[in-house]
């Protein structure tokens, strides 16, 4: 296995609701590796979200321990964590989560803003995410002028816009129609040509199966990992040439 | 992170809502404007007081004959006058914190100039008099001690008397008739404008005290050296308090009054005349202050209150950017700069409307308003203070959210 970027051991996470404990992770440990592909899956309340918060360092865990890049980011106060999303995590959500009164080129820039880049930079390195993404000719539309599938390439631009290790995508496909969903799972797979970790939540199957590893989940706990057959419908080749290879984001995305 | 982005962050969102943050700075507009005039009105009268001081000197005090039981000094006819021009005498050679005391007499008179007439007040006076009220001439030659001591029919005019008399025409050498006796015009006096009390200074008419005394009086005191009144310089610098006292001192000696004996005199000091006059704007001026800190109050109070409702409105903003890597701080700072941007917002526009309100107040009121550059960026840095101050609540609590929970909220 390659060097790993996720490693958790015995994670727990329960809520309290109205003096009442829910268990929504009891004890989940396993590790991912550099460059992995990998799709989470489970009945829903079966604990995909609450793990992808945690290990999207949005959250911090009852008990257990996560590393994250090689450091124990369990008990980091606030603010280091945020400095973490910021620099090593790219967030990808259902529901795209773009601000409605920024365009496109704004939207991306946003990560920015919180990491120190010279301000000169941002409309340069936005510009190249959103052209990565196949958008370059939208980046003054606002989200409302644009489709469910665009709005959500803006916000993969977004994730991307920091160069992340690591890009975290809860249901990313969940919102849209199922040609447009490929679209989106196409950009995932050129990414992780190109090096990147990718950890998505799901619960089709045929989304399941663009990864090459999935962890099923019920109840808490982790009841299944294996990897998957790449001859598999959907499935594209592991090294399918061309895609990216040519795009800007081929630069410096892979692992530091 | 820094002032720019947040700034323009503030800008966009204030946009969004642009009636409601205009209403949002009306507090803060009325309180900063209130503040303008306030500070401007109050700082006016002070200016006007302290010109007055300065044109009618600060430095003097009046010595009255009477005492405070008969009800002030109404020295007209008839009353017993208590001072004397050795009074005067001993006051200016004997006390050294005196430059000159000069005593006087008053009255109303006729004057009369072919067939024109003329009422005003007359004044009874020696050489020191000029000295003391510094008042120059605007032509002739001055009042001498001979004219005094030979008890000469001779007048100096002032302005108002002379415009009324001789409106075109160099009446030096011209003879009036006063009182039936005519008095030739020996010069006259420069203008002097309103006084503090609103009456006009240069409606007087001054002559040789003797003259006076002799003439003009209705009924001359039974004691030819006793007058009206000394008014008296102080040496600049010295106390006018313990001037006050040495004269009060000298004059209770002089009368041999007994330590239980009333003053037999009254003393008066212009600037506390003047101060008397200052209370009044100082009414109003209060009023604006009250009016300014209920109105700034409720300004800041609006301010929380708006920027509680938009923390509210962009949870899920606020979540995104957290998710994005936006430390406590970075929020903090952003709803701050909102709150503070628009309480510079109403205390600019509120600058504008107390600049417009002081200038109509002193055009309509027709009171001098005195805007001082310092007092305006105070209140416009005030205005700042308070979005700093009512902001901090919001903005803390939007940076206190967690991002999960932020960012699931719709
Ligand atoms: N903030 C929360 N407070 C209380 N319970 C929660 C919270 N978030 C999730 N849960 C509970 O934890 C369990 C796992 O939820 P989640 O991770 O969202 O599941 P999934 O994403 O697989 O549908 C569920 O039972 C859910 O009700
Ligand atoms: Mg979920």
């Amino acid at each position: 296995m390659a060097v790993p970027v996720i490693e958790t051991r015995d994670l727990v996470k329960t809520y309290v609701l109205g003096g009442q404990e829910v268990q929504a992770l009891r004890g989940v440990s396993l590790v991912i590796g550099k460059g992995e592909y990998v799709a989470v899956m489970g009945p829903s309340g079966s604990g995909k979200s609450t793990f992808l918060n945690l290990i999207g360092c949005l959250d911090t865990p009852t008990a257990g321990l996560y590393r994250l890049d090689g450091t124990d980011v369990s008990a980091l106060p606030a603010e280091n964590l945020a400095q973490v999303r910021n620099r090593k995590i790219g967030f990808v959500f259902q529901g795209f989560n773009l601000l409605p009164r920024l365009n496109a080129l704004q939207n991306v820039e946003m990560p920015l803003l919180y990491s120190g880049t010279n301000r000169r930079d941002w409309r340069r390195l936005a510009e190249e995410r959103l052209a990565a993404v196949g958008l370059a000719e939208r980046s003054h539309h606002l989200p409302s002028q644009l489709s469910g599938g665009q709005q959500q390439r803006v916000a993969i631009a977004r994730a991307l816009v920091n160069t992340p290790a690591l890009i975290l995508a809860d249901e990313p496909t969940g919102a849209l129609d199922s040609r447009t969903g490929e679209e989106i799972m196409g950009i995932f797979e050129r990414l992780n040509a190109e090096g990147i970790t990718i950890v998505l939540v799901t619960h089709e199957h045929d989304i399941a199966r663009c990864a090459r590893r999935i962890l099923s989940f019920r109840d808490g706990v982790l009841v299944r990992d294996e990897n998957v057959d790449r001859r598999s419908p959907m499935g594209r080749g592991p090294t399918e040439p061309g895609i990216g290879a040519a795009s800007p984001v081929g630069t410096g995305l892979g692992a530091p | 992170m820094n002032l720019y982005i947040n700034g323009r962050i503030a800008v966009a969102a204030l946009r969004v809502n642009k009636l409601r943050s205009v209403l949002t700075m009306l507090g803060i507009i009325i309180g900063v404007a209130a503040v303008i005039v306030m500070v401007g009105v109050g700082a006016g009268a002070q200016a006007r007081v302290e010109e007055q001081i300065r044109l009618l000197g600060s430095n003097l005090i009046v010595v009255m004959s009477g005492s405070v039981n008969q009800g002030g000094a109404r020295a007209g006819q008839g009353t017993q006058w208590t001072i004397s021009e050795d009074d005067a005498i001993a006051i200016q050679t004997e006390l050294e914190s005196i430059v000159a005391a000069a005593p006087n007499v008053r009255g109303q008179v006729q004057i009369v100039h072919g067939n024109l007439n003329w009422g005003t007040a007359v004044i009874g006076a020696t050489p020191e008099f000029f000295e003391v009220r510094d008042w120059q001439l605007e032509s002739g030659r001055a009042l001498e001690v001979e004219d005094v001591r030979d008890i000469e029919r001779v007048a100096w005019l002032g302005q108002t008397v002379l415009t009324n008399l001789f409106p075109d025409e160099d009446p030096v050498g011209l003879t009036v008739r006063i009182r039936n006796t005519p008095f030739i015009i020996a010069g006259t006096l420069v203008g002097k404008g309103q006084s503090g009390q609103g009456q006009d200074q240069d409606d007087i008419i001054v002559v040789p005290l003797s003259t006076a005394k002799k003439k003009l009086l209705g009924r001359p005191p039974a004691d030819p050296r006793v007058v009206a009144s000394i008014t008296v310089k102080v040496a600049a610098g010295a106390s006018m308090i313990s001037a006050e006292e040495h004269i009060r001192d000298l004059l209770r000696d002089r009368h041999q009054l007994q330590a239980f004996q009333e003053d037999d005199f009254i003393l008066r000091n212009l600037a506390e005349i003047m101060r008397t006059q200052e209370a009044s704007s100082k009414v109003l001026a209060l009023l604006l202050a009250a009016v300014a800190s209920v109105s700034l109050l409720v300004g800041g109070i609006g301010i929380m209150n708006i920027m509680l409702v938009s923390v509210t409105e962009r949870t899920r903003e606020i979540g995104l950017r957290m998710a994005v890597g936006a430390r406590g701080r970075d929020v903090l700072s952003q709803f701050l700069v909102e709150a503070v941007l628009l309480s510079l917002l109403g205390g600019g526009i509120g600058v504008l409307l107390g600049l417009a309100g002081s200038a109509g107040i002193g055009h309509f009121a027709g009171w001098r308003v005195l805007i001082e550059p310092s007092s305006v960026l105070l209140s416009f840095g005030f205005a700042g203070l308070i979005g700093v101050f009512f902001g901090f609540y919001p903005a803390r609590q939007a940076a206190a959210l967690d991002p999960i929970v932020a960012l699931r909220r719709d």
